[in-house]
């Protein structure tokens, strides 16, 4: 096996869970740099529409570093998904490949199932209320919320913050209560 | 030196991130139903260990005064509870679900070629204004 295709299966958790964790050291070392990618929204509203919203008037150019940080994920993206894509399909329980059939949700060949995120969707109402109206519930929630998994769940918790065990406590609440009980009816839109 | 040029070292460390976040499969919306569902450990194992990771480091730096490549002792930011931290965590916890991304996946998922999550990424970054905008009248 050659170490690109090594490289293109998709990593267990063991692997990736502590490299995503040392992010945190290595952001505070490079730069003292807090992790947190939420922020990269707000300051590209500052950057872009700061429509005399005080919470929108702040020196952004301070906080470049984020909008790099965010512009290389993008990055890493295309790389990962050209360079070191994995042929296979996503391997998930089978409970769930059975479920989903059920909504016509049958391809599981990328990341991203294209069978729901698509631009032609984009004009029905499952499509409208999946891509538009929960995108907003993540911006609007994670700025409410002070952070997101990056910022409240892996460096709130690193350094012990309480408040982030609360707020991540909440995006766990609220993740299973859309995934079990509101998401079957969209999906069945 | 805040130049631009200076900063892209951020790009660089950005850029693996996202590859880890692809090769995880954490920007897999179907990895973010099994979670939700209980049906797989994958990303619990990725952000438990991450977190373990992430705690570990920072203990590190605290206890043997670890300084930056400048020279500079590390900065940590207290946060203050409020309860905005409770009702924005389960409003953003619905659109984690709904969309199977959290704002970093967000950027990934583009860049894996779903170019429809623009649209998804413009909305939250509407979200979030509308946050900002009314954030006076929302209770704290």
């Amino acid at each position: 096996m050659t170490i690109l295709e090594f490289l293109q299966q998709p990593w267990p958790w063991y692997i990736a869970g502590p490299l995503i964790g040392l992010t945190v050291p290595v952001l505070l070392l490079v730069g003292n740099k807090s992790f947190g990618i939420s922020s990269s929204l707000r300051h590209i509203c500052a950057a872009c529409i700061p429509a005399k919203v005080p919470f929108f008037q702040y020196d952004w150019k301070k906080e470049a570093w984020n909008l790099l940080f965010v512009g290389g994920i993008l990055l890493g993206g295309i790389i990962a998904g050209t360079l070191l894509a994995n042929p296979a399909p996503v391997a998930v329980n089978p409970k769930l490949v059975t479920d989903l059939a059920q909504y016509g949700i049958t391809d599981f060949h990328s990341l991203v199932p294209g069978q729901l995120f698509n631009w032609p969707a984009l004009l029905s109402v499952r499509g409208l209320l999946m891509m538009v109206g929960g995108g907003f519930l993540v911006g609007f929630g994670t700025r409410y919320a002070g952070g997101c998994t990056s910022g409240h769940a892996i460096m709130g918790l690193s350094t012990l913050q309480w408040p982030s065990l609360v707020a991540t406590i909440c995006f766990m609440i609220g993740g299973f209560v859309m995934a079990n009980l509101i998401l079957p009816f969209i999906l069945s839109l | 030196m805040n130049t631009w040029f200076s900063q892209l070292k951020y790009l660089v460390i950005g850029t693996l991130f996202g590859i880890i976040f692809v090769k995880a499969e954490v920007i897999s919306w179907f990895r973010i139903q099994e979670m939700f569902r209980l049906q797989s450990f994958h990303m619990y194992g990725v952000i438990g260990s991450a977190v373990v990771v992430g705690m570990l480091s920072v203990w590190l730096i605290k206890k043997y005064n670890i300084k930056t490549l400048e020279g500079e002792t590390v900065v940590f930011h207290p946060k203050k509870f409020n309860k905005g931290q409770i009702y924005g965590g389960l409003i953003f916890g619905l659109g984690w679900a709904v969309t199977g991304a959290c704002p970093g996946p967000l950027f990934a998922q583009i860049g894996v070629g779903a170019t429809v999550v623009a649209v998804t990424l413009l909305s939250a970054i509407a979200g979030t204004w509308v946050y900002g905008r009314f954030r006076d009248q929302l209770p704290h």
